[in-house]
């Protein structure tokens, strides 16, 4: 900056006479011109906040790269041919062959189906069960021991559900002793043993679910229970002082006011459960009419080698779960907006 | 009095024992078989165990030994853990810098941007293995521990994120004035005030956030499936499933290796556990 | 020098102004007092003397240095927070020596500088502790201790006393005067309690909606206020107002609500526009009674009576306004009846109704 010259330069009359030269340049028309985009791009970079930058850049790279880049790009592969690479000499366009065969071929109409199936039977009975335990739990003494062991099964992996219900589900011949629990209750009772996993095509896909619901309602409880907690004691006994039956203050006060909580539990079910994989296959690997949506799509990627195929039943799968990632976002927008 | 409260309630406690019951009985299943001698699991229901229960000769350790040994699954615990613990760690590691910047840092676009980090909570995770894979291969990834730990990172990362903000958000304002006036720079009042305060939460989301990638099943099939060294417990217990189908006695042996961290984890440190889940869901 | 001048100060949010064009002058050394209702601009004006908001408009020095674009920890300023803002997670010797660490200041001179604030406060037994193992009081002064051991050339202070009860507010109020005393640095302190502000200040600076309505002693501001807003702010319980005609009659001002009262000030000064609709404003404590004169006396009907011991309370009306009179605690006066109260003229005031400025 213009400014006093330090003393020791006195000694140096080179570094004296460019002084001077620096000075009559940042005073003159270009010197000026010149400090001043310096100074400006400098005010840029500064107003820049890079230490927040630094502090999300990690996670937002990560995001990037694993999140939305391969949305993007499984899109664009839909409408691309068989091949097991993104792009490439191999792949060639396609256009709706992939679609049609995802809406069209029986294999993928009875996986949507049975989606839909587990769609609304598993949030229905993990949502009613999960609230109906909350509530009941609340009464007695024993509610922890309780909760514990209904929650357990959310923390086993699938894999080991699955093979715990498979376990139940076994099937021997009616002239064998049955191993299976499930078949050993029925032989007992004097009826005839039944492959459960076998019967298509309601028994099992019922099956299947039982296992997704043991699992998940531990979770919907434990949900419920808190929300069910935060209402105002005082609220239940003034409508019992006014003389509602219990199921009139369940069914007028308590369900209303749960009412959000379930909104938020039933659509985190639902995305939840349209992706369900881990259960159909190790139970069942999709086979007699239990096939769903999740398990076509890692079939058709890994067994048939066909990443258009798989690229667009992906892509059913992201649009049937876009409409309740709206209401997520929405609700959370709200939630924000009221902090 | 009391006794007429007591029969009125029974039904309550009727029901409850029930759904207890179903809950609780497979279970017991499961372990009971896993014990049991392989000659007998195949020719007798489980249940015939109770009324010979202390005349001894049932229960054996064979099969554990067996999947443990034999199998593999004494490796696929390993890999479990190697997969599990450090893909936990960076996970929780990236999400804490994400949540600060988030909850405390002013830069534009920061709403935009976290909402749709918590959108993308939903996308299914068939969406991106197909165009992530080829890159892997060409990188070197594919199969490796490092190459699994990243994407389980990424998938981890919207949900983590969201809870460690939740939280974060919480903080008083006063501190971080306090802390400006005090001299720290924004890393340095992450790293001194706010990562400390965190513990708990950060334990929960933790504890979380491992249960989820030891259970997980679909990741490791994609990233790892093809390769048994490095397969995680689930994997090599899918494939158990697919080739000895009938050996309950092996399957529920291998079924038990796999849940028996979980259920510990769960038992020891429940309380963190259900607080994390409550974090995201239950907003105060 | 550690004076603090602040030069058109104007703070907006949005569309909200909070600060408008402030300007005060802060003496090195002196316990200067920003004071006013919720919402007045005293913490947002204190937080940009701190570097923690930014002024949109005018210049803050500290000393002779413009610090506008200075960040907080280089103003070489301390902060006490109402709510003492300590690190939960750090004990009573770390969130002292947090700034100073910070600083790469060697750890014997944190050592001592520590120990020396802890001696000063009271606390030197509870460095090992948490806070949450102490109590308000003793929380308080740790987050004094964290701003002396800085040795800062300003104090900053934003309502440390409001958390604590009415008892540890009297004893904490005499320790920060004898604290000022001993260390005498620059202060700073936003209170909403009129009380902490005479007894604090040195100066004190009454605001209101974002404009500092006076700046003066503590007595200033009770004797002389420039307007209604101060006079009936400073001073408890409050200056009475009582809507009157004012007239000039020769040498004096008469002021009349007929038939309550009719009082004549003698007029050194009249002011030149002298609006015949005034508001006469007297304090509780310069009325006495009962009297039985008609000059120079209010006519007011009683209805609720306090005797505090030191001083009785007459709460009463005179004509539709209600009016305090702090009496001698012996006087004898009794509910539901009339009675007449002497004013003193010296402590009059009036106030023009519209602009609320000071007539006499």
């Amino acid at each position: 900056m213009a400014g006093k010259i330090p003393e020791s330069y006195g000694e140096n009359p080179q570094r004296r006479v460019r002084e001077r030269w620096v000075r009559a340049f940042e005073r003159s028309a270009p010197g000026r011109l010149t400090l001043g985009i310096g100074r400006a791009i400098a005010r840029r970079f500064r107003s820049v906040h890079w230490n927040s930058w630094a502090f999300v850049a990690p996670a937002l790279l990560l995001i990037g790269f694993f999140l939305v880049y391969p949305t993007v790009m499984t899109v664009i592969r839909s409408f691309f041919g068989r091949g097991t690479t993104l792009f490439g000499p191999n792949v060639e366009f396609v256009g709706l062959t992939n679609w049609k065969y995802v809406f069209t071929n029986e294999i993928m109409l009875t996986s949507l189906r049975n989606n839909a199936l587990w769609a609304v039977l598993f949030t229905a009975c993990t949502v009613g069960f999960g609230l109906t335990l909350a509530v009941m739990l609340d009464r007695v003494k024993y509610e922890k021991i309780a909760k514990s062991i209904i929650f357990i099964p959310a923390a086993i992996s699938m894999v080991g559900a699955s093979i715990i219900w498979k376990f139940i589900y076994a099937y021997k011949p009616a002239h064998l002793d049955q191993i299976g629990l499930l078949n050993g209750i029925v032989v007992a009772l004097g009826g005839e043993p039944l492959g459960w996993l076998i019967e298509r095509p309601w028994i099992n896909n019922f099956c299947l679910i039982v296992v997704g619901v043991w699992i998940w309602t531990g979770f919907c409880m434990i949900i419920f229970s808190a929300a069910y907690k935060n209402i105002p004691r005082a609220l239940l006994e003034a409508a019992r002082i006014d003389g509602a039956s219990e199921w009139r203050v369940f069914r007028n006060v308590i369900l209303p006011l749960l009412g959000p909580t379930a909104g938020v539990v039933a659509t985190t079910m639902v995305v939840q459960v349209l992706k369900v994989f881990d259960i159909v296959y190790v139970m069942t690997n999709g086979n007699y009419s239990t096939e769903v949506i999740a398990n076509r799509m890692y079939k058709e990627m890994f067994n048939y080698n066909n990443y258009g195929r798989a690229s667009a039943i992906a892509v059913v799968l992201l649009l049937l779960i876009v409409p309740f990632m709206i209401v997520n976002i929405r609700r959370f927008v709200s939630q924000e907006g009221a902090r | 009095m009391n006794l007429r409260k007591t029969v009125a309630r029974t039904p309550l406690h009727l029901a409850i024992l029930f759904f207890v019951g179903i809950w609780f009985i497979p279970t017991l299943g499961l372990l009971i078989t896993s014990f049991r001698d392989p000659s007998n699991v195949a020719g007798s229901g489980w249940w015939t165990v109770f009324p010979r229960l202390f005349s001894g000769g049932q229960f054996s350790l064979q099969n554990y030994v067996g999947v443990l040994r034999d199998q593999g699954l004494g490796l696929a615990f390993r890999n479990s853990l190697f997969i599990s613990i450090p893909a936990t760690a960076i996970s929780t590691f990236i999400a804490s810098f994400a949540a600060f910047g988030f909850a405390w840092m002013r830069f534009s676009g920061r709403r935009v941007l976290f909402m749709m980090v918590v959108g993308l909570m939903v996308i299914p995770l068939q969406m991106t293995f197909i165009p992530v894979l080829p890159i892997y291969s060409k990188l070197g990834l594919a199969g490796t521990f490092p190459g699994i730990w990243l994407a389980h990172t990424a998938y981890g990362l919207p949900l983590t994120t969201y809870l460690v903000h939740n939280f974060m958000a919480g903080i008083p304002k006063d501190l971080f004035d306090s802390a400006a006036i005090d001299g720290a720079s924004p890393f340095k009042t992450f790293s001194r005030i706010v990562m400390p305060i965190s513990v708990p939460a950060l334990a929960s989301v933790f504890i979380f956030q491992f249960l989820w990638i030891w259970n997980d099943l679909i990741v490791g099939l994609v990233y790892l499936g093809a390769l048994p060294d490095v397969a995680p417990l689930t994997v090599s217990i899918a494939n158990l499933v697919t080739n000895r189908g009938q050996d309950w006695e092996l399957l529920t042996a291998a079924a038990f290796v796999s849940m028996a961290l979980p259920l510990a984890v769960f038992f020891g440190l429940q309380r963190y556990f259900v607080r994390g889940i409550l974090a995201g869901s239950v907003k105060g | 020098m550690a004076q603090v001048t602040l030069t058109g100060i104007t703070k907006q949010f949005g569309d909200f102004t909070a600060v408008r064009d402030l300007s005060m002058e802060i003496e090195d050394g002196k316990f200067t007092v920003l004071v006013g209702p919720s919402g007045c601009g005293k913490t947002t004006t204190l937080r940009m003397v701190a570097g923690l908001e930014e002024a949109t408009d005018g210049e803050i020095r500290i000393g002779e240095r413009v610090v506008n674009k200075v960040p907080p920890k280089d103003r070489d300023i301390a902060m006490v927070f109402q709510n003492y803002a300590l690190y939960p997670h750090m004990d009573v010797y770390n969130n002292m020596a947090f700034g100073l660490k910070l600083r790469k200041t060697p750890k014997a001179e944190i050592s001592k500088r520590v120990h020396d604030a802890a001696e000063l406060l009271g606390i030197e037994e509870k460095l090992k502790s948490k806070p949450r193992e102490l109590s308000g009081g003793q929380r308080q002064r740790v987050a004094v201790g964290r701003a002396i051991v800085r040795n800062p050339k300003v104090f900053l202070f934003d309502e440390p006393l409001s958390n604590l009860d009415a008892k540890l507010r009297v004893q904490m109020r005499t320790e920060l005067e004898q604290l000022h005393h001993t260390l005498q640095t620059t202060t700073i302190y936003v209170t909403h309690d009129q009380v902490e502000a005479m007894t604090l200040g040195d100066r004190i600076a009454v605001m209101k909606d974002g404009v500092i309505q006076q700046y003066a002693s503590p007595k200033e501001t009770y004797d002389h206020p420039t307007n209604q807003f101060v006079a009936g702010f400073i001073g408890s319980p409050a200056m009475n107002f009582l809507p009157a005609t004012a007239t000039i009659e020769g040498a004096d001002i008469l002021l009349t609500s007929p038939p309550s009262f009719a009082i004549r000030v003698p007029a050194e000064t009249v002011p030149l526009d002298l609006p015949s609709d005034v508001l006469v404003g007297i304090r509780p404590e310069d009325l006495d009674g009962p009297v039985t004169e008609e000059e120079n006396t209010i006519q007011t009907h009683v209805v609720v009576l306090e005797q505090l011991g030191h001083t009785l309370l007459v709460y009463g009306y005179v004509g539709d306004t209600q009016i305090v009179a702090s009496l001698d605690p012996h006087r004898d006066v009794e509910l539901d009846t009339v009675i007449r109260l002497s004013v003193n003229l010296r402590t009059l005031h009036a106030f023009d109704p519209e602009t609320r400025q000071t007539l006499i």
